[in-house]
């Protein structure tokens, strides 16, 4: 057992330049696939928690039943299923980028969606009803009077979620996208230096996942100063 | 024969490759190893939980500083990460000799365990950790000044409650568990993944190899969730766990 850190200083330039922030020959990049992963995921959620809540059973139903199977399988099969599945439909080979993309915001969608609707059964009734007195119409209820309260108080379980699917942009590596995970395999494949790679790359996610959450408590206090103490 | 019936997409369905020879006792031989590796990982991620979730409450700083660095270091790191690391790193450490052993022992679904346990300890501790923290801090107190050492409070009192407590997220974490034992097909384990992979890859036939994994896995989950929540029902502490009603919308 004799450790050669150095490996991680002549390839860490691939590593977080490529792997991690996807600039570079092989595209993909875990911050790459994250971030619009994170944003398209949340909209779709919204979308998917408020169509849970509906009253017509034709839009309840779909949704519930969408969010249910979804989360009883594993992503991977949700990325395998796209694997096979986006191209077909397409016609032609379509980047491993895209398909982890759209798998991540099919699967995350609907565990963001129940944390959605959690946050909006959260608010109470009576701001609903005081809303629909002023005259607002449903629309106009959820953007300005429910949703920015709901969430607020879906914060902590949202960004959790975010760093889940932050981690979970790990599994694109699977289907071969160049992300921080194939990365270092392929780097450790090289340099035979499985140890060193692997910490060191565990240290990068944990840094990115940290900082999330550190900023989700700050932005917890900042949004609700009654519980500033 | 060729079946113009999937969205319009020609595909020839031919579903009886899921049980032909040896299809079938692939599916079998997975099933079971996803069970095997998420039973073992389970129990060990079960007892890491426990005893780094109660060790995050006691009162005692440096024992809390260790357990607060497990839980944030394991859990923030993917769990894909710590299965590369546990099957190709870690073994580094140690000589070769011991090396070649590991790897004539199962070493893929040893690694797989070690690194579900602990990546789901940690997170179950944190499931555990809540339950604790959700008991008022007077019962600590009643059992202490009622003669009990700190240890037979946590033992006695303080973990019985938690535990039901914590019924539902546990379940959901337990369920999650399970969902990421397929990622143990990465370093070689021949779990339900790798075989529905298998399959697709020596017959072509993606459809119908993927349906039989995903239905697999969602009959497991969804009668785990259904059984789990009969055993909720059952164990509630009366007044003192009110299940959340759903709000009328």
């Amino acid at each position: 057992m004799n450790f050669d850190w150095s490996v991680i200083i002549s390839n860490a330039k691939f590593l977080l330049i490529q792997g991690l922030l996807g600039i570079g020959y092989f595209g993909g990049g875990t911050l790459r696939l994250a971030i619009p992963a994170i944003l398209l995921g949340f909209c779709t959620g919204i979308v998917l928690g408020l169509a849970r809540l509906a009253h017509r059973p034709w839009i309840h139903y779909p949704a519930a039943i969408y969010i249910e199977f979804i989360r009883g399988i594993p992503l991977v099969m949700v990325i395998f299923w796209f694997w096979f599945l986006v191209p077909i439909f397409l016609g032609r080979p379509v980047p491993e980028y895209w398909i982890a993309l759209t798998a991540f915001v099919i699967f995350e969608g609907a565990y963001i969606g129940e944390i959605v609707r959690a946050g909006i059964q959260s608010v109470p009734r009576g701001q609903v009803d005081a809303a629909t007195a002023t005259g607002l119409n449903y629309i106009q209820t959820m953007v300005h009077v429910i949703l920015p309260q709901a969430i607020r108080n879906m914060i902590p379980s949202l960004v959790t979620q975010f760093i889940v699917l932050f981690k979970d942009t790990s599994l694109a590596s699977i289907i071969g996208m160049m992300d921080l995970t194939k990365a270092a395999q392929t780097v450790s494949q090289r340099e035979l230096r499985p140890f060193e790679m692997y910490i060191f790359i565990a240290v990068v996610y944990w840094v990115c996942t940290y900082s999330m959450s550190r900023f989700s408590r700050w932005l917890e206090v900042r949004m609700s100063p009654e519980k500033a103490s | 024969m060729l079946i113009y019936g999937f969205l319009g997409i020609p595909y020839d369905f031919r579903w009886s490759v899921l049980w032909e020879s040896p299809h079938g006792t692939w599916i079998l031989d997975g099933l079971l190893t996803t069970l095997q590796v998420s039973a073992f990982s389970w129990v060990f991620a079960v007892l890491l939980g426990i005893f780094f979730g109660a060790l995050r409450t006691v009162p005692y700083r440096p024992f809390r500083a260790v357990a607060t660095v497990y839980v944030e270091f394991f859990r923030n790191v993917p769990l894909l990460v710590w299965l590369f690391f546990w099957y190709f790193g870690a073994p580094e450490v140690f000589p070769e000799t011991i090396r070649q052993w590991f790897i004539r022992h199962g070493m893929e679904f040893w690694s797989a365990v070690a690194g579900i346990s602990v990546y789901h300890g940690a997170r179950m501790s944190e499931v555990i950790r809540t339950g604790i923290q959700a008991i008022p801090k007077t019962q600590i107190e009643a059992g202490v000044s009622s003669g009990l050492s700190v240890g037979q409070t946590y033992r006695l009192i303080i973990i019985p409650i938690a535990l039901r407590l914590i019924v539902p997220p546990a379940t959901n974490e337990s369920l999650n568990l399970l969902k990421n034992s397929s990622l143990a097909m990465t370093i070689g384990v021949a779990e339900l993944t790798f075989a529905t992979r298998q399959i697709e890859t020596y017959t072509a036939k993606a459809f119908e190899a993927f349906s039989a994994g995903t239905l697999i896995y969602l009959v497991l989950c969804l009668s785990i969730a259904s059984i789990m929540n009969r055993i909720e029902r059952k164990f509630a502490i009366p007044g003192l766990i009110a299940r959340a009603e759903r709000a009328e919308h």
